[in-house]
């Protein structure tokens, strides 16, 4: 129990739930189901696509065009089943996860294949993709979307409060990838394969499929996460995602995942984006001015991360050069 | 007579024009084990990787396992199947999987979908370390293990893989005398549960104390296999190599002026009132057990670490030094124990690695760096040290680990060092560069340089140095002339 406190997540818990008593006590609003439920429902896109980028992190890659593919997903789902006359969710999400997928596995094909890195990679394709929407698309929004999309979906209600759908698809994606990297063999050579690369090809790990597993599953998670946003905001604005990656890396950085690779959890993860969102909430509750927020959650990234390092710069006496 | 485990005949390998392996013959019996000697280069590495299925070689190799004749390609995964692992030198382990997860995680990657709960990992490893009897901690991260732990987590992972046959690629050569023993009576335990094992080892010692016959290569031929009793180091060098190699102890007498002197130097947690001299042309051995505080008191005369108290005097004056800088700019060098990470960057060309230490004299008077004078100083330390380079211009990691050694010398011996300490200079340097090494050493002793020789191997301590320091738990245990004692006395000091 210590241990599990002493860990990433159980020190980004703590700092969660401090935050949420300082915020209870100086404010009246915070402590409130409506407030709790519109966290949630806020940060059900955020939550979607930090659990994709967890697994990349993890297998020691890193990709930064997620929110170019949700933004091209959304753009290209909706004006399809536009097309096909209206469509419903079921071709939504299977359109969505099927386009988000594809791109996904553009990426690993290039890192994999040309063995270009994949920070050199995802920049290119975010650029690419980001070009290529804004290209064909002249900027301009789709306000006109279909009913099933338009309409929100109600899932869980209390106390005249409601939790809507995305958060529960947040959930579900989020269990699944959990299951898969803890509880399966699989998701071990994923975090084998992130640790020491070379160590998981003699191992006998199908290297290429790890990386199509990692970056493909990613991709789908980046093209459900676009629909629910599009469904959030309820219209389709293609520069309306652009620069939310940082803010995903950051947050799931936060979470403990590692840069180099073989370090990371969903539970972290989601703590990390969560640690942000309350921060945000909280400036806004306080009625400190916008302007500001950039400025102050910088500052807590840079100082959380400082914190989490902060054993590694001390000097450590127990472990001596060897010799 | 008992079936062999391996029996390979007729092995041959070409890359290119070049013969790695000439018609090489392999025998290996159940339980047994045996040692795979020769000189880098030599073929060893080749010949493991044929085995294991990694290389395939020319037609008309045959190979026997158990008897039975191997029909068609050996892939890894069939060596696998016939219980052929390899724990390479670089262990190959996952540093943020916990043991248990290093332990079992051939079991993931034949069975992905397979869910396996945290208690069955556990307990798996568990029976795998119990069955091994070592300690470890099956929930650690190997990433937060020593080298010799990891060692044992490799083991492990390939006995819970069912291994019949494995080889071990350098296992012990960043291991201290003490971690080596216990390795090496893991390695007997294996043996009598009848798992035969296959040793490559650059120390002579523990491989004519291990092993029950010794199979010797040298330049892609079989010299032949023979048992190890009756064998001597000398005998086994000379086969490896080919030659005699001079190996006659120092007369240690020298009578040089003082070059550096520590008194009384301490620093807290480290080491402990440690009180020598160092004379000009003299080679110290600094020796003594992991922890004992060797290399720390290396890195204080370095400058990199502050004493706490005592006084360190280099050629007559006290000497306080703020960083290594200041430690270099008064003539003091140390190559340190881990060449490849530390002591070199791998990627540069061999030209700038040798310059490194001296940028700042070889852009005077101009303040731009020179290019022709890198050269000529590469050139001239290649040839002073003999080193075998092709193109200066090459990256360093295109040098075998001897000739990188050379590279390391050549780099400090650039800034005209008075003192050199020497960090284990020979781990992982193979016997023939070895030697060539010590010429080196000696012929800098001969000019006057003042030498620390840090080295847990007895047999170094011995021919190589004028004087002994053993270190004990931070202290001086024992301080004598080298030629006091015997080659055998000296090991059970060293010990102690």
């Amino acid at each position: 129990m210590l241990n599990r406190l002493k860990s990433v997540e159980g020190s980004l818990f703590g700092v969660i739930i401090a935050l949420g008593i300082v915020l209870s006590l100086t404010t009246d609003s915070f402590l409130t189901v409506q407030n709790m439920f519109d966290l949630l429902n806020n940060q059900a896109v955020n939550i979607i696509f930090a659990v994709g980028l967890v697994v990349v992190l993890v297998s020691g890659g890193i990709d930064i065009s997620f929110s170019i593919t949700a933004s091209v997903v959304q753009y290209v789902a909706v004006s399809l089943v536009l097309s096909l006359g209206g469509g419903n969710w079921v071709i939504g999400f299977a359109f969505a996860m099927a386009t988000g997928l594809m791109l996904g596995l553009v990426n690993a094909f290039l890192i994999h294949k040309f063995r270009i890195v994949s920070i050199i990679v995802t920049i290119g394709t975010f650029n690419l993709f980001f070009g290529l929407l804004m290209y064909f698309t002249r900027g301009r929004s789709i306000y006109d979307i279909p009913d099933w999309l338009y309409y929100r979906i109600p899932v869980f209600e209390f106390a005249s409060a409601t939790l809507y759908l995305p958060i529960v698809v947040a959930i579900v994606l989020a269990f699944v990838t959990w299951f898969f990297m803890t509880k399966i063999g699989f998701g071990r050579m994923i975090v084998g394969f992130g640790s020491d690369p070379e160590a998981a090809r003699r191992s006998g790990v199908n290297i290429a499929f790890i990386q199509a597993f990692a970056y493909g599953w990613l991709g789908l998670c980046a093209g459900i996460g676009g629909l629910m946003q599009a469904h959030i905001v309820q219209e389709v604005v293609p520069n309306a995602l652009y620069g939310r990656e940082l803010d995903i890396l950051a947050a799931v950085v936060l979470g403990g995942a590692v840069l180099g690779g073989g370090r990371g959890t969903v539970i972290g993860a989601i703590l990390g984006v969560m640690l942000l969102a309350v921060v945000q909430n909280g400036l806004n509750l306080l009625g400190i001015t916008p302007f500001a927020f950039k400025a102050i959650v910088g500052l807590i990234i840079l100082m959380a991360i400082t914190a989490t390092n902060i054993d590694r710069l001390l000097p450590k006496r127990a472990a001596r050069v060897e010799g | 007579m008992t079936e062999l485990a391996i029996r390979a005949r007729s092995i041959t390998k070409r890359f290119g024009g070049f013969t790695a392996l000439d018609n090489v013959e392999f025998e290996l019996r159940p339980g047994e084990i045996h040692c795979l000697a020769g000189e880098n280069g030599c073929g060893k590495s080749t010949l493991i990787k044929i085995i294991n299925g990694v290389y395939q070689p020319e037609p008309g190799a045959q190979f026997d396992f158990s008897g039975q004749e191997a029909v068609g390609h050996i892939t890894p995964s069939s060596a696998k199947r016939l219980g052929i692992h390899v724990i390479w030198q670089d262990l190959s382990l996952f540093p943020d999987l916990s043991v248990a997860e290093n332990i079992c995680f051939d079991a993931f990657v034949a069975n992905p979908l397979r869910g396996i709960g945290r208690a069955q990992k556990l307990e798996r490893a568990q029976k795998t370390i119990e069955q091994l009897g070592v300690q470890l901690d099956p929930k650690a991260r190997v990433g937060d293990l020593s080298i010799a732990k990891r060692q044992l987590v490799a083991i492990c992972r390939v006995i819970q893989a069912e291994a019949r046959i494995v080889f071990m690629d350098e296992p012990t050569a960043s291991l201290t005398q003490k971690e080596t023993e216990t390795l090496l009576q893991i390695v007997r335990r294996l043996s009598e549960q009848g798992i035969s094992i296959v040793f490559v080892s650059h120390r002579l010692g523990e491989v004519l104390d291990v092993c029950e016959r010794v199979t010797v290569l040298r330049d892609g031929k079989l010299v032949g296999t023979f048992p190890t009793e009756g064998m001597t180091q000398k005998k086994l060098s000379t086969l490896m190599t080919g030659k005699e190699l001079d190996q006659t102890p120092r007369a240690g007498d020298v009578d040089g002026e003082r070059m550096l002197v520590l008194k009384h130097l301490t620093r807290r947690g480290e080491y402990e009132d440690i009180s020598f001299d160092l004379r000009k042309g003299e080679i110290l051995g600094l020796t003594g057990l992991m922890g004992s505080g060797r290399t720390e008191i290396a890195l204080s005369i370095f400058g990199m670490t502050s004493p706490d108290s005592g006084e360190l005097r280099l050629d007559g004056k006290e000497v306080k030094f703020r960083s290594n800088r200041d430690a270099i700019d008064a003539g003091v060098a140390y190559v340190s124990e881990d060449r490849l990470n530390l002591g070199l960057d791998q990627q540069q060309s061999i030209a700038d690695n040798t310059a490194s230490t001296v940028l700042k004299e070889l852009s005077q008077p101009s303040f731009f760096l020179n290019p022709k004078r890198i050269r000529e100083l590469c050139d001239l330390w290649i040839e002073k040290l003999k080193t075998k380079v092709s193109d200066p211009m090459l990256p360093v990691s295109s040098l075998s680990g001897g000739n990188q050694q050379r590279i390391v010398l050549a780099k400090w011996l650039a800034t005209n060092p008075k003192v050199l300490v020497l960090d284990s200079p020979t781990v992982g340097v193979d016997v023939g560069a070895k030697a060539g090494i010590f010429e080196i050493i000696r012929n800098l002793a001969k000019e006057g340089m003042a030498i620390i020789l840090i080295s847990d191997e007895a047999s170094e301590i011995f021919h190589h140095t004028d004087r002994t320091i053993v270190l004990k738990a931070g202290r001086v245990a024992r301080s004598f002339k080298t030629s006091e004692v015997s080659e055998e006395e000296l090991e059970g000091i060293i010990n102690a």
